[in-house]
């Protein structure tokens, strides 16, 4: 079927299956390659974009139900949040080896967009979808607190 | 060190003399491979070892194989290891800035291409990262890459101003000339440098006169992975390109007997479905289609030479191995008689799946005549060979791009070069040529194998009246990692180094040491794994020490230092840490400690734990205190960002992580069963490294050993109970 997804400000005419996960839309037809594929069963993060303004795991969202949508990935990320999270993160060396950390940064700025000012336990509870094998989690609530101290 | 006589001893003075006395550093020769455009024929390949006249291509400055400086000044650093977050980027970039005495800023890093003669790894004989080596094999290497470029730029400098090269000096990229005022760049010099006779020897600097090494730098790799735009081979897209899935036997040792593609080939975008020896490929034009094609598939199965056994069968194959112990190590006798106490134990530890955060994949584009694969490439070498034996080519018509990569943790770096022969395997039975990007998703690199092998460790330990531990005799039984493999040079007296490493050299001053080797075979394939024989041996020497300690009546850190006279790095990791915890202190209520002290890879890395009881009857902790000695820190802040990162991965296996295998197939597929640790498990960390002058060694690696025994200490501690098998959680084996 053809749907119109709105990406990053940008309409996208695209043809899919009714189940075509909205992160292989993203990736193999729109070439976008920030949004990564960790798992494919909602467990880890990689792949989060915002929808309407939340994190959302698109590899278990079918592109088809995101139809009309805001859709917002790592390349479309702007305003004042995401450029202290940004900073934030280049500022403390974040990344190791880097593939978990735009899903990362997506869930921070979701975060950091509801909840200006999270203590641990709220930064915990938004992060724990994420998952970054080389365990850079220390830096990750840091960078959330030094992204927020600057808001 | 190479002391060959000085072949230009005019060189030599004039740099002797700029420096001056007081600041002179170590004089080593230049053999650095040039630049490949500029190496001489194949005849002459015996100079290859010999710094050649430096060329330019397009005003790019290549003095050397190592170093490139653009007319922009930027400074690129090829890195012959691949980056997946230890930072070897950064890390040998740093070593080529010092002593070109570049300004951190213009520094650039790229991945060299596969080519052994220039790019080994000088402690393996071959291209290839592992063993937390990179930094230590390359720490002599980049600093005279990056002196032999300094030594040119000089020379062109010196020649253009008409000024002796001896009065030139460069601080952050800036050429200067006192007498004179006059100043330039690298770019303003790259072209003339290129002209200029290679020195057959430089200097390199004292430690005392370095201005980057050790110091804080941002890594190069950061801002790309913090805005999407790093690429990985995931993210490979070339034109007319396909995805291929491949559809893996469910049982380790099966293969292919048929299969019906006929659901399969009415996916839409399916384009073709090949029998290949690792499986059922399945080539699609997107991923999506792939992975609905590759569920459509019917396959049966020959599983005659399958493994078939569940984990407790394996694990009782591994208890009652008996016949044909080798020993690696055997002093004294084991004590006996009144006065004698002594304690047994018998460690489980699981087979562990690495699964990086990026699945394995490998792009490949490949005809009669040559190949090119883009990929996350840990022992190119090896790739290489496999792939040109696959397809009939000669391993240098094999190129490979080695490209970021999302993680390893060991996993890349397999001896039968398992990614890249199936992508070779996959290009060959598509008989097409377009590229092909393979991809494994998170099920197939779960169940794929490859992991760490299960071990079961047998101790006994003697302690006399007086409190002295006086025996320590041990059994480790499991599967070799390199035994069959093209690693199996590696294996000493019949016994792979990796079962016993960490156990065989036990640092503690004990009268009786004995430690022997079961090696079984088991039809389940097995890999190193982040710190490799240490993840188990550390675990099972570090809380069984604890537990002959607790024992003897002596307290976990004393009772360390006293046993370890010997061991005066040990020691000081120890007593770092010691302080650093305030060991000794009061503990908040409901709270305990655990310490444990580790040597892997010739780093030294003591922990302290801080934990309470937690959810699901497992430790919650709190804090950890971790003291590092690795040599020199390069780069302090990557030693630190690796002891964060080795003890959040150790702590998840040790808590979490376990794959098992019901009649053969593996009962965990994805990251809900298979379980790492998530940000709202991750204690505090505190991280101190220690300053000292011995040459660098590795940090990857030596994080992880220490945290699991340091936390099962704790945890005995706390409840009484000492932690025989691992993981923490659930009943796995
Ligand atoms: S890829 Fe979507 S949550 Fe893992
Ligand atoms: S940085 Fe490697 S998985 Fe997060």
């Amino acid at each position: 079927m053809q749907i119109t997804l709105k990406i990053n400000g940008k309409p996208h005419k695209v043809e899919v299956e009714a189940d075509t996960p909205l992160l292989w839309v993203i990736r193999d037809q729109l070439g976008l390659t920030g949004t990564k594929f960790g798992c494919g069963i909602a467990q880890c993060g990689a792949c989060t974009v915002h929808i309407d303004g939340q994190a959302t795991r698109s590899c278990v969202t079918a592109a088809a139900d995101a139809a009309g949508m805001d859709i917002v990935t790592i390349e479309g990320l702007s305003g004042q949040i995401a450029d202290e999270v940004q900073k934030a993160w280049i500022a403390l060396d974040v990344p190791q080896c880097g593939y978990c950390q735009s899903g990362q940064i997506m869930s921070a700025v979701a975060l950091l967009t509801s909840t200006p000012r999270p203590g641990d336990g709220e930064i915990d509870a938004a992060m724990s979808g994420n998952i970054c094998r080389c365990a850079t989690y220390v830096r990750i609530r840091q960078a959330i607190k030094d992204a927020a101290a600057k808001l | 060190m190479d002391r060959r006589p000085a072949a230009s001893t005019i060189e030599r003075r004039t740099l002797l003399k700029g420096l001056g006395a007081a600041s002179a550093g170590l004089i080593v020769g230049v053999y650095i491979a040039p630049a490949r455009a500029e190496r001489p024929g194949q005849a002459q390949s015996a100079q290859s070892d010999v710094m050649a006249a430096a060329g330019s291509q397009a005003g790019l400055f290549q003095p050397n194989a190592f170093v490139r400086i653009a007319p922009d000044s930027t400074v690129t650093v090829l890195i012959k290891h691949i980056e997946f977050g230890q930072g070897p980027y950064t890390g040998l970039a740093t070593l080529v800035a010092e002593e070109l005495d570049a300004d951190w800023s213009q520094m650039r890093a790229t991945s060299a291409p596969a080519d052994v003669e220039l790019y080994k790894n000088l402690a393996f004989g071959m291209q290839g990262t592992g063993g937390s080596t990179a930094m230590a094999n390359s720490y002599e290497q980049m600093r005279k890459a990056g002196a032999a470029a300094r030594a040119l730029l000089i020379a062109a400098a010196a020649k253009s101003w008409s000024v002796p090269a001896g009065e030139i000096s460069i601080e952050k990229g800036v050429l200067r000339h006192a007498g004179s005022g006059k100043s330039g760049t690298f770019g303003d010099f790259a072209e003339a440098a290129a002209k200029q006779p290679a020195p057959a020897e430089v200097m390199l600097k004292k430690p005392e006169n370095f201005r980057l090494i050790g110091t804080q730098l941002t890594r190069l790799d950061t801002a790309s992975k913090s805005s999407g735009k790093a690429t990985y081979t995931i993210d490979v897209r070339k034109p007319d390109m396909l995805t291929v899935l491949i559809k893996h036997p469910p049982l380790f040792g099966a293969t292919v007997k048929s299969f019906d593609d006929a659901a399969a080939r009415k996916v839409k975008g399916l384009v073709d479905v090949k029998a290949i020896p690792q499986g059922v490929a399945v080539y699609a034009e997107n991923f999506w289609a792939a992975k609905t094609a590759r569920d459509a598939l019917s396959i049966t199965w020959d599983e005659s030479k399958a493994e078939t056994r569940s984990t407790k069968e394996i694990l009782a194959a591994l208890r009652s191995a008996s016949a044909g112990a080798k020993t690696a190590v055997s002093r004294g006798a084991m004590p006996a008689g009144d006065g004698i106490k002594t304690v047994e134990a018998e460690y489980v530890f699981p087979y562990l799946a690495h699964a990086p955060m990026e699945p394995l994949d490998c792009v490949i584009e490949a005809d009669e005549n040559a190949c090119t694969l883009w990929f996350g490439s840990q022992m190119q070498t090896i790739d290489q060979a496999a792939v040109a034996q696959i397809l009939g080519l000669r391993p240098e018509n094999v190129s490979i791009i080695t490209l970021l990569a999302g993680g390893s943790f060991g996993r890349r770096a397999t001896p039968s070069a398992d990614i890249a022969s199936e992508a070779a395997q996959a290009a060959k039975a598509f008989g097409k040529k377009r590229p092909l990007k393979i991809l494994w998703t998170r099920e197939d690199d779960i169940t794929g194998g490859r992991y760490r092998p299960l071990y079961v460790h047998k101790i006994k330990g003697a302690v006399d009246g007086t409190g002295s531990i006086v025996g320590w005799s041990e059994t480790i039984a499991g599967q070799s990692i390199v035994a069959g493999t093209p690693m199996a040079a590696m294996m000493k007296d019949g016994i792979d180094p990796t079962m016993v490493e960490g156990a065989e050299d036990l640092p503690y001053a004990i009268p009786h040491l004995k430690v022997d080797v079961h090696t079984v075979d088991v039809g389940v394939p097995v890999l190193w794994w982040r710190s490799v024989g240490h993840s188990a041996t550390g675990f099972s020497t570090e809380t069984f020490i604890d537990e002959l300690l607790a024992l003897a009546g002596k307290d976990p850190v004393q009772g360390r230092l006293d046993l370890l006279a010997e061991h005066p790095r040990h020691r000081a990791v120890l007593q770092e840490v010691a302080r650093m915890a305030g060991w000794g202190d009061k503990v908040p209520e409901g709270r305990a400690r655990g310490v444990a002290v580790h040597k892997s890879f010739n780093t030294y890395v003591a922990q302290i734990a801080e934990i309470s009881v937690g959810s699901e009857n497992a430790p919650r902790v709190h804090k950890v205190w971790c003291a590092v000695d690795c040599g020199l820190a390069v780069n302090p802040d990557i030693v630190r960002a690796q002891m964060e990162g080795g003890i959040g991965f150790g702590l998840g296996a040790a808590l979490y992580s376990a794959i098992t295998l019901d009649k053969g197939r593996v009962q965990q597929t994805n990251f809900d069963a298979f379980r790492g640790l998530r940000i709202n498990e991750m204690p505090q960390i505190e991280v101190s490294v220690i300053r000292s002058a011995e040459a660098p060694s590795g940090v990857g690696e030596p994080g992880v050993p220490p945290i699991g025994p340091a936390v099962a200490n704790a945890w005995a501690k706390l409840t009484g109970k000492r932690v025989r098998q691992l993981p923490f959680v659930g009943d796995a084996v």
